[in-house]
């Protein structure tokens, strides 16, 4: 391991027009951990997220990215370390399953060049990872929200990465997809010593599967450690406004949080 | 991507090509005067090589209406269809929307506009350029103030880019109805050549369509594939190494380019880039490096067998854009119906 962090990111701002969205950033981010990045909506994580795949350059201060500064890497060369999987996805156009995970392999591929051997064992294993082997030809226009989702995450694992950053990636996902998203993100970490940054709703799943919670409210880190450390109910009060109580789960063994559901 | 689809396409390509090639000579026989095949194809060949006896035996006015008349009409028509499908292609690729042709954009406006301004004012000042270059100047200031006008935070929207450009089409087309008022006496040369007409085509408009098309689709063939990651979304597209914002602005600008060619030399000729690449989409799918050959061959047959129908088969011969107005009006009224049912049973 060497010394220098994946990310270092020093007084970063951020501004969309004249709305401040980010405000003096200063993180350094580690290589092979579970980030989670938890705040209340519009608290500018997806932007934050932007940030650090190099779609949009701060206002002010810096990020360093493997301790070269981000903007001076070309496009097609973060697309072999950092890959994005989005909330969202949907194309017009009636693509199938297959052809949208070898998408993941455009940065790859030469300009008037084919798919190589290597190209298509990526697509296959990540499509089985996944468990969409079955889906490949199917247009992903007629698939249902989690399997387009679905698609989505194995797209990415294609792209083979170093970096993986899930924007609310599993938030149409039942809760057994959920956890499968999730446990491959895991695997990723701890055997090939990847770096997962996910934007996560759930503050139990943050708690389960994130080494490091940063809390961001109002354009602002408010809180960034170990999870256990900082998942907390003065923190979760601090940032979300409501009343919890954390326990260690002693089925899950993790830290889970507990709602006061009624005033 | 498989084998099997490749095939495919590679025979769609043979048929298609075989289809145009027959598709001009047979075209070329066709009028006022009958021409056999032989004819036409010994006269071709004749001036080609240069050698007047290969005209034995054929009757000296043939020559002239097969190089002088026909030919430039038919091969600009050809063109001119394959160059709109082509920008059509790009269009839908980059709007992500299948409804979006030139039209959508506003930028066939743009061009007719600029172009008009130069028949009204008779600028002559680029000689044989005038035109063109004026319709090129404003179908780009039109381009540009649609992007301008549907730019919020440094992302252009796609929903909000069609509808500035039918609303920038619209002012743009009243601009044009006050030219005409301003026109007098040579109203009825814009209004005809507003109404797209092929009649007055001559081997210099074949030759700057043929540039402007094979410049045209050299650079789209070029950034093919960025062009099917786009369709993802930028925000993914870029995750993905393309550099999205400016391999979008450079096929915006090379489809821009490609029709106000096509508008300055035959007026607005509608929804050829509407339908062709809605249909060839369903043959080879949505990959655009497949996608644009395929269409501007489509494009073509299909603009060429329509004024085909207007000069020759027709008692009278209607304005080419009247005429793929009347054919391709319903057939968007029948996708755009189809889209509608669909997303509400999704």
């Amino acid at each position: 391991m060497n010394n220098f962090p994946l990310y270092d990111i020093d007084n970063v701002s951020f501004a969309y027009d004249t709305a401040m969205v980010l405000k003096d950033l200063c993180i350094k981010l580690q290589k092979g951990k579970f980030y989670g990045i938890v705040g209340p909506n519009g608290c500018g994580k997806t932007t934050f997220l932007d940030l650090l795949i190099g779609n949009k350059t701060p206002g002010s201060g810096s990020i360093f990215f493997k301790s070269k500064p981000l903007p001076s890497y070309r496009r097609r060369d973060l697309a072999h370390w950092i890959s994005l999987v989005p909330q969202e996805f949907d194309t017009g156009f009636g693509y199938t399953v297959e052809e949208v995970v070898l998408m993941g392999r455009h940065p790859y591929i030469k300009r008037f060049g084919s798919p190589s051997a290597e190209d298509w064992n990526h697509v296959g294993r990540a499509m089985e990872t996944i468990g969409i082997s079955e889906l490949k030809n199917r247009y992903t226009s007629e698939l249902s929200g989690g399997q387009k989702q679905r698609a989505v995450v194995a797209r990415a694992l294609a792209q083979d990465t170093d970096v993986l950053i899930f924007d609310e990636a599993t938030s149409s996902l039942d809760v057994k997809y959920t956890l499968q998203i999730f446990n491959v993100a895991r695997k990723l970490v701890n055997k090939e010593d990847r770096t997962v940054i996910a934007v996560i709703h759930d503050l139990n799943l943050a708690a389960a599967y994130c080494d490091e919670i940063v809390f961001m409210k109002n354009g602002r880190i408010q809180q960034h450690g170990n999870t256990t450390k900082v998942m907390t109910p003065e923190t979760i009060m601090n940032v979300f406004g409501v009343t919890t109580e954390v326990s260690l789960d002693p089925f899950s063994q993790t830290h889970q949080v507990s709602f006061q559901y009624w005033d | 991507m498989s084998k099997q689809s490749s095939k495919r396409f590679t025979i769609l390509i043979m048929v298609l090509t075989l289809a145009l090639l027959s598709g001009v000579v047979f075209s070329t026989g066709m009028g006022f005067i009958s021409i056999s095949a032989g004819e036409i194809l010994r006269t071709v060949f004749s001036s080609l090589t240069n050698s007047p006896s290969l005209l034995d035996g054929i009757d000296t006015t043939i020559p002239y209406v097969v190089m002088d008349v026909r030919l430039p009409r038919i091969l600009t028509a050809t063109l001119v269809g394959a160059g709109l499908a082509m920008s059509g292609v790009i269009y839908q690729g980059i709007l992500l929307n299948p409804l979006a042709d030139p039209y959508t954009l506003g930028i066939s406006s743009g061009a007719a506009f600029g172009a008009s301004l130069a028949l009204l004012a008779n600028l002559t000042m680029f000689n044989q350029f005038s035109i063109p270059l004026f319709a090129f100047t404003g179908a780009v200031i039109t381009l540009f103030i649609v992007i301008h006008l549907s730019t919020f935070n440094g992302q252009i929207s796609a929903n909000t880019l069609i509808l500035s450009g039918v609303i920038v089409g619209a002012i743009l087309s009243a601009g044009i109805s006050f030219l005409k008022y301003l026109a007098d006496e040579q109203v009825a040369i814009i209004i005809f050549w507003l109404m797209g007409s092929f009649i007055s085509s001559s081997w210099s408009s074949v030759l700057t369509i043929a540039i402007a098309v094979l410049l045209g689709g050299m650079v789209t063939f070029y950034f093919g594939r960025d062009l099917n990651i786009i369709s993802l979304g930028s925000r993914s597209s870029d995750a993905l190494g393309v550099e999205t914002a400016k391999v979008r602005i450079i096929l915006l600008l090379t489809a821009s380019f490609v029709t106000a060619i096509c508008v300055a030399m035959t007026g607005i000729i509608g929804f050829i880039g509407l339908i062709v690449p809605h249909l060839m989409r369903f043959f080879v799918g949505p990959d655009n490096r497949k996608l644009l050959p395929v269409s501007a061959i489509a494009g073509g047959i299909l603009l060429l067998s329509a004024d085909t129908i207007t000069r020759a088969v027709l008692p009278v011969e209607v304005p080419i854009g009247v005429l793929t107005a009347l054919i391709g009006g319903p057939f968007f009224c029948v996708i755009f119906r189809k889209r509608q049912k669909r997303g509400r049973h999704e």
